[in-house]
């Protein structure tokens, strides 16, 4: 039983091995020359400019949550789609339905302006 | 699978869902007609939500003496969701009344109000008429998460925004126990659906003294008491009251609370009957605590808002009472209380709103100083509500508690009836310290700024009319809430 | 591993969130024991399905997602209103009305 597990076990073993491994014999070997810019965070390259706390716009916060919203409604198509030949025309309808809901609320979204950048 | 497939496609009953199903097609169907209408006219948002409650309203009242159930017993429409949803329905429709020129003169004549106020009753409706833990759940939540919008509709104003925050971060945390209580129930009893958790305690008894069911069962009821503003989880509701728009808390007070003692009626007789002398032990403790908090603290209150708030405490309280009873009369009691709660409540506010400033202001005991002499039919309106929150004949008020506090003495607390009528004349003091001011003081305003717009007017008048004839009247009422118990 | 073990785990985080709510001070830090307090009641719905054999925890779970996703959305909504008005959303700061 616990023989097919030797494979995984091998293989966690080796890659703990590997990672200390390889940061103590840099440690141990490897040459110390800290400078300012090897000291700062990483940036795409570039040195960082302003504080990493800035405060963003408001917009974000609302596609953010409108994400949330629409995004977690596609659990319920989840157990719709496993029984959905099984649910025949009822449950297409049904989920014409839900989706059209869901259509209400992009609409309203949408004329509200609430997707728009500028 | 595949017959559990053909009993869920059978058990289909759109009939048993019908008036929430109108109630928010007319919801939906407002939103997108708002985004294109110009900012600032509301006019068309008014006539068409108060169309759709009369529509869903006329689909409601087919439904008394022909209940339908559906979707495997998750909803019924019976009596009792019936009686219940018109409650919501005269609630929501004398809210949309007085709310307009209210909104035009706080500067938010924002046409979202209306479809919300549908969305929170059809929420309240699956409330009344879930007969699924799971049901009960959704109702609540769409009722819930509409009224925190609502409560903190008025996003420039600060103490509106801190009621918005606060009902939401109370809400939501009542909202966990609630649910923590209906995962231990389905537990123990395997199963969400309210009939089959009665049945399944009631076969298994030595599953009543379970500790599991026990914790359920008050985790449950401290969900619901705490949508009811119940001592000891009142706390939220003076602060809530007091920031939310005027409109709106007249609201809160009448329909989600009548839907948060619909459910909790519900729960209680069908999956718990089997614990009857235990949640009516807890429950007669916290309706004594509930009636003496509101009561007491309300005398020491300024601000009139603020003062109904603690006020609403208290009826919930007188409320409460009658689910002690537990019997024919102290469940149709409750029915009956919580529609002329309603028409005294929704009254109180509605001319409160006329006598307010702008911003708010002009709440306090003083600014209805002299109201009596200077707007006579203000004054007697604002009297006769005054009469039915005090619980004297031949008002509302008065008919709802006889027959709450009938059906203690009848269930044999007489205790309960002696405190709850105790309560009743501590309440006398700060209602009619209003009155005093209405008609004893002199006016220091001359009340000029006080106009009287039809609706709000129409407000008005219905609620008097509500509040006489069921004072006058209560017997062809009170047998309808006989047949709408279970 | 038995059904106690979730059951145990579950009411362990739904007495964090709880305690969180009580004790801590921020809006947010507290929606988010909110949260916690929510998904506990979805580890128990869920073991407790398993156990049972039925689905309708199952089903129930999906329900108490969509519910707190809706929540989540109108809770941020209300506090960014607050904030805008008041440059905090400390609960002791927000005292203008008694709490």
């Amino acid at each position: 039983m616990l023989d097919s597990y030797l494979p995984i076990i091998t293989l966690i073993v080796v890659a703990l091995g590997f990672a200390t491994g390889s940061i103590i014999f840099s440690r141990l070997v490897g040459q110390k020359k800290p400078s300012e810019v090897k000291l700062a965070p990483y940036e795409c390259g570039m040195p960082p400019v302003g504080s990493a706390r800035e405060r963003f716009s408001v917009k974000f916060y609302i596609i953010a949550m409108l994400f949330i919203v629409f995004d977690i409604e596609v659990v319920f198509m989840y157990p719709w789609a496993v029984m959905f030949k099984r649910l025949g025309m009822f449950g297409f309808v049904e989920m014409g339905v839900f989706i059209l809901i869901l259509l209400v609320g992009y609409v309203y979204v949408w004329k509200k302006g609430a997707l728009e950048w500028e | 699978m595949e017959n559990l497939v053909q009993i869920a496609l059978q058990n289909v009953n759109l009939a048993a869902i019908m008036p929430s199903l109108v109630l928010v097609c007319f919801g939906m169907g407002l939103l997108l007609i708002n985004v294109f209408l110009p900012r600032g006219t509301t006019r068309p948002a008014v006539w068409i939500s108060l169309v759709g409650i009369v529509v869903t309203a006329v689909v409601t009242v087919q439904g008394w003496g022909n209940p339908q159930y559906g979707f495997s017993d998750a909803v019924a429409l019976d009596n009792f969701a019936t009686f219940f949803n018109v409650t919501f329905l005269l609630a929501a429709a004398l809210t949309i009344l007085m709310s307009d020129d209210y909104l035009r003169r706080e500067g938010y004549a924002v046409n979202e109000y209306y479809p919300l106020i549908l969305f929170t009753t059809a929420g309240a409706m699956w409330m009344a008429s879930g007969t699924d833990m799971m049901t009960i759940f959704l109702g609540l939540e769409v009722m819930s998460i509409s009224l925190y919008v609502l409560a903190g509709f008025f996003r420039g104003q600060s103490a509106s925004n801190e009621a918005g925050l606060k009902y939401f971060l109370l809400g939501a945390f009542s909202t966990g126990f609630l649910l923590y209580g209906m995962a231990l129930i389905y537990g123990v009893t395997g199963s969400t659906r309210l009939t089959e958790i009665g049945a399944y305690l009631n076969s298994h008894s030595s599953l009543l003294a379970n500790p599991m069911t026990l914790a359920g069962l008050v985790l449950l009821s401290i969900g619901f008491l705490f949508k009811l503003g119940a001592a000891p989880f009142h706390m939220w509701t003076p602060d809530v009251y007091q920031g939310a728009p005027t409109p709106v808390t007249a609201f809160m007070s009448a329909g989600p609370k009548a839907a948060a003692f619909a459910a909790f009626l519900r729960t209680l007789e069908y999956c718990f009957f089997g614990l009857k002398p235990e949640w009516s032990a807890m429950l007669w403790v916290l309706a004594v605590l509930t009636m003496t908090v509101g009561n007491v603290i309300a005398i020491s209150q300024t601000n009139i808002k603020r003062m109904l708030a603690y006020s609403s405490i208290s009826h919930a309280g007188y409320a409460l009472v009658g689910l002690v009873a537990a019997n024919e009369i102290g469940y149709s009691g409750v029915l009956f209380y919580m529609l002329a709660y309603t028409f005294m409540n929704i009254g109180a506010f509605a001319v409160l709103i006329l006598v307010g400033k702008q911003g708010e202001e002009n709440l306090t005991l003083e600014g209805f100083a002299g109201l009596g002499y200077k707007r006579p039919l203000l004054g007697v309106a604002m009297s006769v509500f005054l009469f039915a929150l005090m619980g004297l004949p031949p008002t509302a008020g008065f008919a709802g508690k006889f027959y709450i506090f009938a059906g203690a003495v009848k269930a044999g607390y007489i205790w309960l009836a002696i405190i709850g009528v105790l309560n009743s004349a501590v309440s006398l003091y700060y209602y009619l310290r209003v009155m005093v001011y209405m008609y004893f003081r002199d006016p220091t305003e001359d009340y000029a700024w006080i106009s009287l717009p039809v609706s709000v007017l129409a407000t008005i008048i219905l609620a008097v009319i509500g509040c006489l004839y069921l004072g006058i009247l209560p017997n062809e009422v009170m047998a309808m809430a006989k047949t709408a118990i279970f | 591993m038995s059904v106690y073990h979730y059951l145990t785990v579950s009411a362990i985080l739904f007495a964090l969130g709880t305690y969180g709510v009580l004790t801590r001070r921020n809006a947010i830090v507290i929606f988010m024991c909110i949260e916690l307090m929510l998904n506990s009641v979805n580890l128990t719905f869920i073991a407790l399905s398993r156990h049972l054999n039925s689905l309708d925890g199952q089903i129930f779970v999906f329900f108490v997602m969509t519910v707190a996703a809706a929540e989540a959305a109108v809770g941020l909504a209300l506090m960014i209103a607050t904030f805008r008005n008041r440059e905090t959303i400390d609960v002791d700061q927000i005292n203008l009305l008694k709490w």
